[in-house]
């Protein structure tokens, strides 16, 4: 599609013009106890027509894509910027768009063409036969998911840049029961492992590996004790810590709920932006960071669904809270500092600020001096629950296994780990941090914000983490 | 878009070659969106789209997808057409699929309901004036919204229906918050603005200066909007007969150990109302009321054709994640008026937030109290109350603590749009509970 020549034969009243074309193929195969329970595509493409009319932008979204079809779009997009520029929240200029040119290609090593679905389905069936190690394993799941996604932006002011991405995500999983107790274990949470990746991440035989661990972690977890109750020494591992920086500092850290956009549906922040630069939002050991420029993590790119470029920033130095989540528009509004990330879901949704990678850089300590430094207390890894107020203060996280330290040492196993805090003193907890050896990335799918609703892709990236003294408990 | 779907399906169900079984669903939407913060709108526009599922069968094996499309017949039928060929060339690499059900159903039925929305380029005028000064931050949705399902067994039916939803909290100074839904499906000027005068009136209790009450286990209201997010809960690892037989149900414990909840409460998939369509992704059509939970005791389950299939039990033609497309919850006795009396001294809950299990074998869910929630003594409400967690069983709160149910069920529209705009309602009523334990 010659988006260049579509735009240029738009007329429409409007100060700016933006067209942002999306095309995605999304493949998800899922393999319960060695049966194909799914095996489907999603094939989804359209254009987001966006005008900007006496300072209110609009949009159309459409999934006619004739040049006729994207006219009456953006004629339909101008006739409501008008209505609604006389009750405009902010009145924009079109440097809320700014100019980007350029390109991005994720990087991957096979591409999708070296699996056929026959022999993804395959080793999906393989995987769950390796999962049910003891016949207490009583439901197996293995799922890969397959994005291709593409997207285009040209605008009147001169923009032009194409995106493209291949991602994969994958997830094994095993239920064990015995008697009136059931346990699950997964591949470090539900779709943790996503990256932008090819088809090297099916190595059949770590994969294989993987399953026999996860499986027989959730017999092991049958005769496990429930999680003591009691404010202790809390060790996260990474793959916890992805859906601890996600909820309690990244939607905090979101400058349109700072503004308020969000207050009907997923809540407003306890971040105010006086905050920014006074702020002590965890201990001396906490720096968080932005940065769309990782090579395998899930949510890279080279410009946002504005056109600015993303790079690397700090939001939080030495837990100094320093920076807000927030693009172009976001900026506009609040006069602060933000980041490349006014990200929309699809086509069919305006861009809003989003998290994408959002990452605990690493620290001084390894995993044993970690682990050795706890008299008593609890590691946790791998979320199985999650819940967080509207102002993102008072959370309850869940995990799936857990294991005791007593006297600097991993000890006994436990079952339905959880623990509840608020963020703030939560973070000025952190009192060790591990090196690099400890680091890992993780990513999800599955971020829900915005009104209409979207859901899109993070990363996440974290060493392993202690936290002093945290509200634990166990199951039911 | 009723009559390209027609088109396509008669199109494509005749192209289908021998052994070959296909069954085609729709979905689509015409909506307008504004988003408001403060009174004043932040984002506003259209979404027009229309997608093309497909559920293609062939020699015991299974392909599912979905492809968007144009509005244009002669490039949907291109599509279509490609789209059909992929899946004959990927269905034969798969292995056979034990579980399929081939569409069998050879109902038809169409439901089309039009209504009077405000045009599009009037919207702000008619939403935005009478907000006045108050902080007023929500979504309005409006349009129309299309369902379709045609199979090879001849089955086909259409459903096409208008809405419009304005789905806001209001906001005090102190931020303190009212949330309301306006929805319909004709448009009353008057009736709006009544509406919003009636939600801005309820924001006066909210001035009154907020009480911190500590963790611990307190009598309990939860009014019918909290109820319904609670209810949204059996629609994950709940009432799905696959969750329960592959152990990843909450209400495995009522199955197999015979766990109850309260005789107060009963949960059906009641399709009555007629605001969601019966048939599901396969053109299968369920029955209009189905008993899940009678007087406490799980009676059915939600059971797809595929379930049926795999366990050798009956359907009653559930979606395929059989989750509850028209949940309702039986109405008990205690009066709205008496409710703050009955309630004595406790806390009043109008919604509840970020709904999660915490252990979805043992039944517990943890969440947030939001909105207007209040300490209320010797009936009367004291003062709204900071928001706190809650982490309770529903063997507790909706078993022995749950002491009675209001006498009327309202309609809490579900405003949802991950995947286009929702047609679920749910249908309940308020509840007491001796004892709801919040924790942080």
């Amino acid at each position: 599609m010659d988006l260049q020549a579509i735009l240029s034969g738009i007329d429409v009243p409007a100060d700016w013009v933006g067209l942002r074309y999306v095309k995605e193929d999304t493949g998800f195969r899922l393999v319960r106890d060695g049966k194909p329970e799914e095996n489907t595509r999603e094939s989804k493409q359209g254009i987001m027509v966006e005008v900007l009319v006496d300072g209110q932008f609009a949009y159309y979204g459409t999934s006619r894509l004739d040049a006729a079809g994207i006219q009456a779009a953006a004629g339909q997009a101008v006739v409501l910027a008008k209505a609604a520029a006389k009750y405009s929240l902010h009145s924009f200029e079109a440097d809320a768009r700014p100019l980007a040119r350029g390109s991005y290609r994720s990087a991957y090593k096979k591409a999708t063409e070296a699996f056929s679905p026959g022999e993804i389905s395959e080793l999906l069936i393989k995987s769950t036969a390796e999962l049910k190690v003891s016949d207490k394993v009583v439901t197996t799941n293995a799922m890969a998911r397959i994005v291709e996604s593409e997207s285009h932006f040209v605008s009147s002011n001169g923009s032009d840049f194409d995106q493209q991405y291949l991602m994969v995500s994958a997830d094994y999983s095993a239920v064990a029961q015995d008697g009136s107790v059931t346990q699950k274990r997964t591949d470090g949470g539900l779709l943790a492992k996503s990256y932008q990746a090819g088809m090297e991440v099916f190595d059949e035989q770590d994969v294989l590996a993987r399953c026999r661990i996860i499986g027989a972690e959730a017999v092991e977890l049958l005769s496990a004790e429930d999680c003591p109750t009691g404010t202790m020494d809390l060790v996260l591992a990474p793959d916890q810590m992805m859906l601890q920086i996600h909820e309690s500092v990244g939607h905090a850290l979101e400058i349109d709920r700072i503004l308020g956009d969000e207050r009907n549906y997923a809540g407003w922040s306890f971040v105010r932006p006086a905050d920014f630069g006074k702020l002590q939002y965890g201990s001396k050991l906490m720096n968080i960071t932005f940065d769309p420029t990782i090579g395998n993590q899930f949510a890279s790119y080279a410009f946002d669904d504005g056109g600015l470029k993303a790079e690397k920033e700090f939001l939080i130095k030495d837990g100094l809270l320093l920076r807000g989540l927030g693009g172009r528009e976001s900026q506009i509004r609040s006069g602060l500092d933000g980041v490349a990330n006014f990200r929309a879901s699809s086509w069919n949704r305006a861009p809003i600020d989003r998290m994408a990678n959002l990452n605990l850089e690493a620290g001084e300590s390894s995993y044993d001096e970690i682990i050795g430094a706890v008299e008593r207390g609890v590691f946790m890894t791998s979320n199985r629950s999650w819940s967080i107020d509207d102002y993102r203060n008072k959370f309850q996280f869940g995990c799936e296994y857990g294991k005791l330290i007593e006297n600097g040492k991993l000890t006994r196993t436990v079952k339905n780990p959880n623990y509840r805090a608020i963020s703030n003193p939560f973070w000025r907890s952190l009192k060790m941090l591990g090196n690099q050896d400890t680091f890992e990335v993780y990513g999800t799918p599955f971020c829900g914000k915005g009104e209409p609703n979207q859901a899109i892709r993070v990363g996440h990236a974290s060493p392993l983490c202690l936290f002093d003294k945290v509200e634990l408990f166990g199951g039911a | 878009m009723e009559k390209l779907f027609k088109q396509i399906s008669q199109t494509l169900l005749a192209e289908l070659n021998d052994l070959e079984h296909l069954a085609l669903s729709f979905g689509g939407e015409k909506s307008a969106f504004a988003r408001i913060n403060a009174a004043r709108i932040r984002q506003i526009g259209n979404v027009d789209e229309a997608d093309l599922g497909f559920n293609f069968i062939f020699d015991g094996k299974r392909s599912t997808s979905t492809i968007s499309l144009s509005a244009d017949l002669d490039e949907d039928l291109n599509r279509a057409r490609r789209e059909l060929n992929r899946l004959r060339d990927e269905t034969k690499q798969l292995p056979d699929d034990p579980y399929l059900v081939i569409p069998d159903s050879t109902e038809t039925s169409i439901n089309k309901t039009h209504g009077e929305l405000p045009a599009d380029d009037e919207l702000p005028h008619k939403l935005l004036p009478s907000m006045g000064d108050v902080d007023l931050t929500g979504i309005w949705s409006s349009g129309r919204v299309f369902r379709g399902s045609s199979n090879s067994a001849g089955g086909y039916h259409w459903f096409a229906s208008d809405s419009f939803s304005l789905d806001y909290s209001l906001i005090t100074p102190e931020e303190k918050m009212v949330k309301a839904t306006y929805a319909g499906t004709h448009w009353d000027q008057a009736d709006y603005e009544k509406f919003l005068a009636d939600s801005i009136k309820k924001l006066e209790l909210m001035h009154l200066p907020p009480k911190q009450i500590e963790p611990g286990n307190y009598r309990t209201y939860i009014a019918s909007a909290g109820v319904a997010d609670v209810l949204s809960m059996f629609s994950w690892g709940g009432v799905s007969e696959a969750a329960i037989r592959q152990s990843e149900s909450s209400l495995g414990k009522m199955r197999n150990e015979g766990a109850k909840l309260s005789p107060h409460f009963t949960l059906a998939e009641d399709f009555r109302s007629g605001l969601a369509p019966r048939f599901n992704g396969n053109g299968e059509v369920a029955p209009e009321v189905t008993t899940l939970i009678d007087k406490g005791e799980l009676v059915q389950t939600l059971v797809s054709s595929r379930t049926a299939k795999e366990y050798g039990i009956k359907t009653n033609f559930a979606s395929g994640g059989e989750g509850l497309r028209a949940p309702v919850m039986g109405i008990g006795t205690l009066n709205e008026s008496d409710v703050l009396k009955t309630l004595g001294t406790g806390v009043y809950l109008s919604n509840l937030h970020y709904l999660n299990w915490s252990d979805m074998i043992g039944g517990r869910i943890t969440g947030m109290t939001r909105y207007a929630c209040f300490w209320v003594e010797d009936g009367k409400i004291m003062a709204p109350i900071e928001n706190m967690r809650f982490d309770d069983s529903i063997y507790n709160f909706l078993g022995e603590n749950l002491e009675a149910v209001t006498d009327t069920a309202l309609l809490n529209p579900e405003v949802g749009t991950y995947d286009g705009r929702e047609l679920n309602v749910t249908i309940c009523p308020g509840i007491l509970l001796k004892s709801f334990a919040l924790t942080l």
